[in-house]
């Protein structure tokens, strides 16, 4: 009787990061209107995301600029500035951008939320499918591992193409909103730093999103059997 | 006693191939396998014992609803029996674990179907290595043998090509070189010719056969095709989820006959 360390005494089984990557990407290529309609949701979500960050950094600066003709523009838009004598905020102007700030937030996670349901829905849609594709692929040796890198690869290169789509979309729109509004006041006090840094948050909410949203159907997909690959109708 | 002692260096090879012949490589063990449909128990095998040679040409023939598909799964290790044993290369397929089943499947195992399964996205090329590449093989080493089995299918100038730009016979031609990327010891193939014409069919048969006798691959294939009858050295007829009879390839002659006498 053979045991098993005898049978696995060749090498083992693998799948290269730099092949799944490919894969992936091939994939991807492939299915370029779906993964299209599946990325605007992502693209619609960060780019809301980014427009409400970016909104607020260009706001907090020209409000931090504190000058008069600035400040003129902003109480025109309805903006408190909201700085007394001493230079400080006004305790009822607080409260108020607080509450504008929590609406913001529930906004913001709803957005979020309605984006991760859609890619999961789409994933989900993928991987049914390819029921074939991904059973032929077990039948070849693939681990049950493969296949979840490969479709988390997938999701995640898909997700954060369509967040930098999102980003720049939400920030150009912000940008020339503002520039409607306070001329070219935006430029004399942009805020770069702060621009950056919203980027990069959206950058990495984008690709997370992306990435849980794909976790059930990745999982849903290496539990596939690799008997589904032999059904002949279809 | 004596007279047998002077043997030739002949006789010695010739009977280790003949007992290397003879080495199983798959043996199921009164296998049964029921499908829980609801309330209704079917009973898609009901106890079979098989013994399948090194390198022989064997094909389980049968009418629809037989069993073949099923038994062929078991054999594969894509499936569990409910009931008895499947052994490859004597090792128990039940006592094997995910990766040892993976394993399994990579290496020793090569499958091709009934409507190809070629991975859409993969060029031919691509497609044949991607065992390899799951087995571990540099790009190089892959694309190399990759090139080597598709000149072998007659297609080495289609190697770029994916599979929505090849006919199905030669789709079915880069599923005969992937099935044989690991060098494995048994091709299973469940009705390869049934999505190809009669002409397209018999090149594909001939091909499997002519790979049987240089390779020396076992192959197990499953179908209705009459075609196959005639490569074959072993027919199995499975009837209502049990062996009916097994005719070694002298007796397939007057076998087919009978079969195109019935039909
Ligand atoms: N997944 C399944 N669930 C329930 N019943 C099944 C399943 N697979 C097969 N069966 C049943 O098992 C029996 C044998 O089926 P199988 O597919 O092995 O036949 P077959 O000989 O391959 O037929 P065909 O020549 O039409 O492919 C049939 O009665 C079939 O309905
Ligand atoms: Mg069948």
């Amino acid at each position: 009787m053979t045991t098993y360390s005898q049978l696995a005494g060749g090498r083992e089984i693998s799948l290269p990061f730099s092949k799944a990557i490919e894969i992936s990407i091939s994939n991807l290529r492939i299915r370029f209107g779906r993964s299209l309609i599946t990325t605007s949701g992502v693209i619609l979500a960060i780019a809301f995301l980014m427009s409400v960050w970016s909104n607020n950094a260009i706001i907090e600066s020209l409000r931090a600029a504190d000058s008069s003709e600035v400040n003129l523009l902003l109480q025109r838009k309805g903006i408190e500035i909201g700085l007394d004598a001493s230079g400080a905020v006004s305790a009822e102007a607080q409260a108020r951008m607080d509450e504008e700030a929590s609406k913001q937030l529930w906004l913001i996670s709803l957005s979020l939320l309605v984006c991760v349901v859609g890619i999961a829905n789409a994933m989900l849609m993928s991987v049914t499918e390819r029921f074939r594709e991904i059973g032929t692929m077990k039948c070849l040796g693939a681990l049950d591992s493969f296949i979840v890198k490969l479709f988390l690869l997938e999701s995640t290169f898909q997700g954060s193409a369509g967040t930098a789509v999102g980003i720049a979309i939400g920030f150009l729109l912000t940008l020339l909103l503002a520039l409607i509004d306070y001329g070219t006041h935006v430029f004399t006090y942009f805020p770069a730093a702060g621009l950056i840094r919203s980027a990069i948050a959206a950058m990495v909410v984008g690709t997370l999103l992306s990435l849980i949203g794909a976790m059930l159907p990745a999982w849903r997909a290496a539990k596939m059997e690799p008997v589904a690959a032999m059904r002949s109708d279809t | 006693m004596s007279e047998d002692k002077p043997q030739s260096t002949a006789e010695v090879v010739e009977k280790i191939v003949e007992a290397e012949e003879q080495r199983t490589v798959v043996r199921t063990q009164d296998v049964k396998k029921i499908y829980q449909m609801g309330e209704v128990e079917v009973h898609a095998l009901r106890g079979v014992d098989l013994e399948i040679y090194a390198g022989e040409y064997l094909s389980i023939m049968g009418p629809s609803g037989s069993g073949k598909s099923t038994l062929f799964n078991m054999v594969g290790g894509l499936d569990k029996p409910s009931d008895g044993k499947v052994y490859i290369d004597e090792v128990d397929v039940a006592q094997l674990d995910a990766y040892e089943l993976a394993w399994l499947r990579c290496r020793k195992i090569g499958y091709i179907f009934q409507s190809f399964n070629l991975i859409p996205v993969m060029t031919a090329l691509e497609n044949v290595t991607l065992p390899m590449v799951f087995a571990g093989l540099t790009s190089d080493e892959s694309r190399e043998k990759g090139m080597e089995l598709l000149s072998k299918v007659g297609l080495a100038d289609r190697h770029s090509h994916k599979p929505f730009e090849l006919s199905g016979g030669q789709q079915q031609r880069v599923a005969v070189a992937r099935a044989l990327a690991n060098d494995p010891t048994v091709v299973l193939a469940d009705e390869p010719t049934g999505n190809l014409d009669l002409k397209t069919g018999t090149e594909i048969i001939e091909l499997l056969r002519s790979m049987n006798e240089t390779s020396g691959v076992t192959i197990i294939s499953a179908t209705h095709d009459h075609k196959m009858l005639s490569v074959s050295d072993r027919v199995v007829w499975i009837k209502d989820g049990r062996v009916d009879h097994i005719a070694n390839r002298d007796e397939l002659d007057i076998e087919v006959t009978q079969v195109e006498g019935e039909e």
